[in-house]
């Protein structure tokens, strides 16, 4: 409860509250977030479940338009519910861009930390490591990485583990970007007087990386945490679209854009349309979180 | 810039060459070192997933037909050996044969790669031609109206997905409009062995005009906003206040003193970005059929096909490490403190 | 357009600043950054700008060339030079101006030129800006100019980058563009702030010399009252934007009468002072622009105050000796 007092007296509520886009934003997010995790509850019907499903139902027209379709946004090829999907589909994007974002927070700040911290040899192989990576761009990694999978272990079987891969394929595409943030952070940590004095009292290495270092170098991180969630959704939809993502009985947002664009030309444009309203919404306002808490928390802005 | 040029030429001494031919080197050496790592990679994925003898004479074959070929290939070697073939091969431009194709999985990249590279080329010319305008526009008058619907509409524009661009500028322009094609080439004009062009024909430039504008729409508000921050630092610093009080033109200050300094951090990230680029082509391509490699590398996904998969992974490595040198080396040539020092 | 060189001595006075006002337009506020500054350089003549930061010296020297970029705007005042009214030229014959009559120095050299050209750039601009004359004619001249400054193999310099020099060097290097179109007066801001002790010296020791032999005026803008006791011939001292005394540098140095001059000339340290002896501090910070106190703005640390000074501006009068002094109590 100490820590809710001081929250609300804190100048980080303060200033959030006023801004109008943030707090937006922020509403926005919650709900789509909400909304797709409650989609079992909120979802008129489970699109997952093929007996659920009636082909006959397919491609039919939005409620509002077509007065016979009793479907609120229309139905997809395979009879599936656009509504229900896009909740399930919600939940299936957030779910895999805050996996994918805690693998490579995980992995990143881990290797940031030590190539930071240990210097030398250690530092230069590792950051070369990054550096091709990054150049390679992570989207191109993880379509090598999902297509290398795809094409060694066949379609069937991928569908079973698709949401821990597309987690694992997006999570080792992007580690760099935290590991290099974390890096530059410990280096300039590193020289701090608290560290020499950490050392001189003779605490192991990694110890003083963990409990001292660390919690200095949260702040770089957690401005890029948002941003790299959108990325990542943003990650999951491209690989799905391509067929590398979510396969096409578990759509996601990506997916049923995928098939929606097939029946663009034939006026079928829901299949496409709120899926992607539905996407670049959560993307918009996730992005437009990260900018504001990259504005807070970035010392520079006190200049002008 | 005239006496600049002229003084460069004459004045420098034979000892600072050196360290910029040892940057040079270096970057090489780098690169090189990357490419061993890549056809390790490639290498790999090879003998793991694929399957040479398929390749070569398909399904229907016996299995003593398949123990024959294996070691007629040599398939039962030590894996370094294989490797070191593989290598060699590689260097030749022999990287196997598409499964699918029925021919060398390089040549087929090969004539499908005009495609891709004619896309990035359009892509980028407007890319330079919107984003330095709008750039420094919105940088030397930040509260004007234009400028803060600029940036408000470059927030958005990193947040639509570059296939959601695509689909809706076909719907709108294809579609509903018909001002554009929707989808495909066009006619192309074959100028050599391999490579079809579809630059000089109307309607081949007609076809390339939507996937231009949607693969730019990736990396416009990335430019944008880089070269505005660029410029407003760049606009505050004591040399453009100096450089005002010698009295010489606005123009001259903002292009000669202002922009070249900001020029050097957007080429450290534009040659980044063109990475990320090309790993877009392959979601363009896909919405608008585009026969390229992105659009061949996702059928030999979907067909297993290794070979061309190894191919393209190696010629879009090799690409990557060419085009990311190229850009070190300038940055180093342009940036005086790299030119003398030989360090970053 | 280029102007021809006019005859800096045909008109009795080089420059007359007359009630300069300079404000700034910020959110919280108007400041006056520079209220009612007055003050004339003659021909040659030498004159330092003295005070603590944020006293408005820099805000002063930027407003003779009318540089001053929003939010700051000249509310009004006017900045006589060579007989033409600076604050009330167009831009375009301000930089005519710029640059070529009347230079500028600025505090750190490092920042001031410009990192990606080379100092032969830099130079021939200047030259090109204002003087018709071809590439070779500009090179001569630079490297004339350069040697004027004592810089070594003038004819390397110009190829080579601003980072390539030490802080001295490029001190030089700024002192020779100032004097590329030969000048009539060089406002020189903080010039040797930047560098080292020893190198402090050597560079005045420069600027003076040059003044003298190519006849420019100098207003020297700086903090240290050690600097300009030696090369100026005028002192104007600024406090919280206004001009507060202002006389011949050896009356003022010797004789101050403003407590708060005396309190400066007492901070310095002396030679002749025994060891041990602390050295003198004016109580209390210049007020922050946004709250100058009524009346007199040094009162609230003046020793001398009387009832009257937290009333009224003191106006800047003549003393006797020469000086102008604004204060009640002297």
């Amino acid at each position: 409860m100490a820590l809710l007092a001081r929250l609300r007296e804190s100048y980080l509520l303060h200033s959030f509250l006023r801004d109008p886009v943030a707090v937006g934003s922020f509403i926005v997010v919650v709900l789509l977030v909400t909304a797709g995790f409650l989609a079992p509850v909120l979802a008129p019907m489970n699109p997952y479940d093929p007996a659920q499903i009636d082909v006959m139902d397919s491609e039919l027209a939005p409620a509002w338009i077509d007065q016979d379709s009793s479907f609120l946004l229309g139905t997809d090829s395979q009879g599936r519910d656009i509504l229900s999907t896009i909740l399930y589909g919600t939940r299936v994007s957030v779910l895999i861009g805050l996996g994918a974002v805690a693998l490579q927070a995980a992995l990143g700040i881990g290797i940031g930390l030590i190539s930071g911290y240990a210097g030398g040899r250690v530092d230069a192989v590792l950051m070369r490591v990054a550096d091709v990576q990054l150049s390679f761009s992570t989207y191109m990694v993880a379509i090598f990485l999902g297509a290398i999978f795809q094409a060694t272990f066949g379609v069937g079987r991928y569908e079973q583990i698709a949401v821990p891969f597309l987690i694992a394929v997006i999570g080792l595409a992007e580690w760099p970007q935290y590991a290099r943030t974390v890096r530059a952070s410990v280096l300039a940590e590193k020289k701090k007087e608290y560290v020499e004095a950490a050392r001189v009292i003779g605490l192991p290495s990694g110890r003083i990386m963990w409990r001292h270092i660390l919690p200095n170098t949260m702040t770089p991180v957690m401005v890029i945490s948002t941003v790299q969630v959108a990325n990542a959704i943003m990650s999951e939809a491209a690989l799905s679209f391509i067929g590398l993502g979510m396969p096409v009985t578990k759509p996601s947002l990506g997916s049923l854009i995928k098939s929606g664009f097939e029946y663009i030309f034939s006026g079928a444009w829901w299949i496409t349309l709120f899926p992607g309203v539905v996407l670049v919404l959560l993307i918009l306002t996730i992005n437009l979180l990260g900018d504001w808490m990259r504005d807070f928390l970035n010392p520079k802005l006190y200049k002008s | 810039m005239q006496p600049a040029a002229r003084f460069r030429s004459t004045h420098t001494s034979s000892n600072k060459k050196n360290p910029m031919f040892a940057f040079i080197v270096r970057r090489i050496a780098q690169a090189v070192m990357v490419m061993l790592v890549i056809s390790v990679i490639g290498f790999a994925i090879k003998t793991a997933v694929g399957d040479p003898v398929r390749d070569l004479v398909g399904v229907a074959v016996s299995a003593e037909e398949r123990a024959r070929l294996s070691e007629e290939l040599g398939l039962n070697d030590p894996l370094p050996v294989q490797w070191v073939r593989f290598l060699g091969g590689a260097l030749q431009g022999d990287l196997g044969q598409s499964f699918f194709f029925k021919r060398p999985a390089m040549e087929v990249i090969l004539r499908k790669a005009p495609a891709t590279l004619e896309l990035v080329l359009a892509a980028s010319v407007i890319i330079v031609l919107v984003s330095i305008p709008v750039g420094i526009y919105a940088a030397v008058r930040p509260r004007a109206a234009l400028s803060r619907l600029l940036m408000g509409g470059s927030v958005v524009g990193v947040s639509i997905p570059v296939f959601l661009t695509a689909i809706m500028l076909i719907y709108v322009f294809a579609i509903h409009l018909g001002w554009l094609p929707s989808y495909g080439r066009g006619e192309t004009v074959r100028l050599t062995s391999w490579w079809e062009t579809g630059l000089l024909t109307k309607d081949g430039l007609l076809h390339l005009v939507l996937p231009a504008i949607s693969l730019s729409s990736v990396m416009l508000p990335l430019f944008i906003r880089l070269i505005r921050a660029e410029m407003k630092e760049v606009l505050e610093a004591e040399y453009m206040k100096y450089a005002r009080a010698k009295g010489l033109r606005p123009w001259r200050i903002l292009l000669v003193h202002g922009f070249k300094n900001t020029l050097l951090p957007v080429i450290t990230v534009g040659g980044v970005q063109l990475g990320t680029m090309i790993a877009f082509t392959v979601l363009t391509e896909t919405v608008f059929q585009w026969q390229g490699m992105g659009f061949i590398f996702l059928e030999a996904v979907e067909r297993a096909d290794t070979s061309l998969l190894v191919a393209y992974l190696v010629f879009v490595g090799f690409m990557f490490v060419v085009v990311n040198t190229a850009v070190d080396i300038i940055y180093g040539l342009v940036n005086p403190m790299v030119r003398i020092t030989g360090r970053k | 357009m280029k102007i021809q060189p006019q005859d800096a001595t045909a008109t009795p006075r080089l420059l007359e600043v007359a009630d300069l006002t300079v404000k700034f337009a910020l959110r919280k506020g108007t400041l006056p950054a520079v209220s009612g500054v007055s003050f004339n350089l003659g021909p040659g003549e030498r004159l330092g700008l003295v005070g603590e930061s944020g006293a408005g010296k820099s805000v002063t020297g930027f407003a003779i060339l009318n540089l001053i970029a929003k939010p700051g705007f000249i509310e009004s005042g006017q900045v006589l030079f060579e007989g033409r009214n600076l604050t009330a030229l167009p831009e375009d014959k301000l930089r005519e101006v710029r640059g070529d009559r009347i230079s500028m120095i600025f505090q750190d050299p490092m920042m001031t030129l410009n990192p990606v050209l080379t100092v032969g750039t830099q130079m021939i601009e200047t030259l090109k800006a204002h003087r018709d004359i071809s590439d070779k004619q500009a090179e001569a001249i630079a490297l004339e100019k350069l040697r004027k400054v004592y810089i070594p193999s003038p004819e390397k310099r110009l190829a080579q980058y601003p980072h390539e020099f030490s802080g001295g060097m490029r001190q030089r290097i700024v002192i020779a563009i100032a004097l590329l179109t030969n000048p009539a007066l060089i406002i020189a801001d903080e010039p040797t702030t930047a560098l080292d002790v020893t190198i402090q010296a050597e560079i005045m020791d420069l600027l003076l010399e040059l003044c003298r032999t190519e006849n420019m005026g100098l207003i020297l803008i700086t903090h240290d009252l050690a600097v300009v006791s030696q090369v100026t011939q005028k002192i104007a001292v600024m406090y919280a934007g206004r001009i507060i005394e202002m006389g011949l540098t050896q009356e003022i140095i010797s004789n101050p009468l403003h407590p708060y001059t005396q309190g400066l000339i007492r901070a310095l340290p002396q030679s002749g002072s025994g060891r041990g002896a602390r050295l003198e501090q004016i109580p209390g910070i210049m007020p922050s622009l946004y709250n100058i106190p009524k009346g007199c703005a040094f009162n609230p640390r003046c020793p001398k105050k009387c009832a009257i000074c937290s009333d009224e501006t003191p106006a800047l009068l003549s003393r006797g000796s020469g000086s102008l002094v604004a204060c009640h109590c002297v």
